[in-house]
């Protein structure tokens, strides 16, 4: 089921106007805050009436001004999966859970309670009240009830930025499993680059009302004429298959024929695993470097120079393991005469690929 | 309660009784008012809110005469609803609703604080999960509240037990038929030697006051614990 969104809305001193696909798999509405994010997820679950437009899930027509369509919330049936988790204090845990089931036709195809149980790990936690679950587990458990609500799709609103980044890294492989696992599809909004990196098969980018881009994980993320979240956040993501594991703590990576080594990582070999390598962390050299500590070099084509705002340009690398991003100076640009279609070296750092920063299958421990 | 002489005992019966139905009958209207003042926006929502708390502001002597005029045997609504058998001039049901008018804006207001309390977010995110409107106030808005509909219940119910001044104005003091508990106290009074019935009906007042007041206690905490999950 693809949920396909064209709609208009005007505000007191702020425009939407936005119009995008999200096809199956995991859809990130990515865009700095005030970018209208939560305005069009709201949206699509029916809790905002836009003044214009048309929301569709697959044939589900849920919102249409031209025909006079507007489905209430209640029979949208979209799983909201809330920043701020929302699980009702007066019922338990296993309460919170069925809540959704209980109003889910019965013949919608609905996951069954224990596998969701045993795939977010609540089981201990079904007979307490929300007031007594740490902030985890509540976000959890918030999962949990949008998916058991036998979901066309599911929504999720920064299901993250409430939590703190030893909980974030717990709550981040259960929306991974649930992309990988689960095949409804998601539609989630976040302003975190290890977010989209993580998470992401379809990226949406919303700038000031207005979708910009939308495109695979890949395309975006590696385009240096996005920059949704500023330049900080700007990395590139490769696919690489986890070749061999060696005795000094490295795991060695296999990027397109390129060797890629990192820290240690739990996946076997023959895994496959996302990293995402931020612009800042790549060194770029006209010649292939020589007596560096770095252990990854990787040769490639430059396809793109951006010069930034500021003193620092983004450079797009086309290399056998895919587009690199490196954030450099203008001035270092214009020494090496950093050019589309020039020859280049990037250079990455070992460890400045953070274990946050890769994403593959879940690893039972 | 055999220290309790007939008359006596007849007025606190009459005044349970009066109170009973007073606060069963308002409960519905009461929680509809609340609810509408709490969470909806209408034209007029000022004048409703006004006329809610026109009770507890004017002269309890100006309500009973108002009652009087509007549902007295002569008034408009009274007239009618005599037509079909209903008589509130005179009669217990007339102490009902006197009591039960007196009493409602302590009972909105209690509810209105209950109901303004709940997150609406929780109520969205119910409606995301596929609950209706009405299952929304079913499975969440009424569980959160039910402490403060008590709450507004239990004040209105002493309020009702002890409602004078309207109730004597509007269905006057018959014995046995409108004399309710303070009615009788007012009347032992005003006869020579009465003052230790009116003593036993005061105690008895004081102690219905004090019992209600510890159950709703009661009940509330439990229901608040329930709610707050702890």
């Amino acid at each position: 089921m693809t949920l396909s969104v064209s709609i208009a809305h005007s505000m007191e001193n702020f425009t939407l106007n936005a119009g995008f696909t999200a096809p199956p798999g995991l859809t990130v509405l990515f865009g700095r805050s005030g970018s209208g994010k939560t305005t069009l997820i709201n949206a699509v679950s029916g809790l905002l009436t836009p003044q214009s437009g048309r929301i569709a899930v697959g044939e589900h027509v849920l919102f249409d001004s031209s025909q006079g369509i507007n489905l209430p919330p209640h029979r949208r049936r979209l799983g909201y999966i809330f920043q701020e988790g929302r699980l009702f204090p007066h019922l338990t845990v296993r309460q919170n859970l069925s809540y959704g089931r209980w109003f889910a036709p019965k013949s919608a195809p609905r996951e069954s309670l224990d596998k969701v149980i045993e795939m977010l790990g609540v089981g201990s936690l079904l007979s307490r009240r929300p007031a007594q679950l740490s902030g985890g587990e509540k976000q959890r458990v918030a999962i949990g009830r949008a998916l058991l609500a036998a979901p066309r799709m599911i929504l999720a609103d920064e299901p993250l930025a409430a939590l703190d980044e030893p909980r974030k890294a717990e709550i981040l492989p259960y929306f991974e499993r649930l992309r990988d696992e689960v095949e409804i599809p998601i539609l989630y909004v976040s302003h975190s680059a290890t977010e989209v990196a993580r998470l992401a098969t379809t990226i949406v980018v919303l700038d000031d009302g207005h979708t910009t881009h939308q495109g695979s994980a890949a395309e975006v993320l590696g385009d240096p004429e996005i920059s949704p979240a500023g330049v900080r956040s700007i990395g590139a993501f490769l696919t690489a298959s986890v070749a061999v594991h060696h005795d000094d703590g490295l795991t060695e990576l296999d990027a397109g024929g390129t060797p890629l080594f990192l820290p240690r990582i739990p996946q076997a070999p023959g895994d496959t695993v996302r990293i995402r390598i931020a612009a800042h962390d790549v060194i770029l050299a006209r010649r292939k470097p020589e007596g560096l500590s770095a252990l990854n070099t990787l040769m490639g084509t430059i396809n793109a120079v951006r010069p930034g705002s500021g003193p620092g340009a983004i450079v797009s690398l086309d290399t056998p393991a895919g587009r690199v991003l490196a954030r450099i100076t203008r001035r270092s640009a214009a020494a090496l005469e950093l050019a589309p279609g020039v020859p280049c070296y990037a250079v990455v750092k070992t460890v400045s690929i953070a274990p946050r920063n890769i994403s593959g299958p879940a690893v039972s421990s | 309660m055999s220290w309790l002489g007939p008359e006596e005992w007849q007025a606190v019966a009459l005044s349970l009784k009066v109170a009973f139905w007073a606060v069963a009958l308002s409960l519905p209207f009461g929680l509809l008012t609340a609810h509408a003042l709490a969470r909806w926006e209408f034209p007029g929502k000022q004048i409703l809110n006004g006329i809610v708390h026109l009770p507890l502001i004017l002269p309890p002597v100006v309500t009973g005469y108002l009652l009087l005029l509007t549902f007295g045997t002569q008034g408009p609504i009274g007239g009618a609803l005599q037509t079909i058998g209903i008589t509130f001039a005179f009669r217990w049901t007339g102490a009902a609703l006197a009591a039960a008018v007196m009493a409602f804006p302590l009972m909105v207001r209690a509810m209105r604080l209950s109901i303004e309390a709940v997150d609406p977010k929780l109520e969205q995110a119910a409606a995301t999960l596929g609950a209706s409107r009405l299952w929304v106030f079913l499975t969440i808005t009424l569980p959160m509240i039910l402490p403060g509909i008590l709450a507004g219940a239990i004040l209105a119910f002493a309020k009702a037990m002890g409602e004078f001044g309207a109730t004597i104005t509007f269905v006057s003091n018959i014995p046995g038929q409108t004399q309710t508990l303070p009615s009788a106290v007012y009347a032992f009074l005003q006869v020579p030697g009465g003052e230790d019935s009116a003593m036993r009906l005061v105690i008895v007042s004081v102690i219905i006051a004090m019992s209600a007041l510890l159950l709703s206690e009661m009940i509330a905490q439990r229901i608040a614990k329930r709610v707050a999950g702890t």
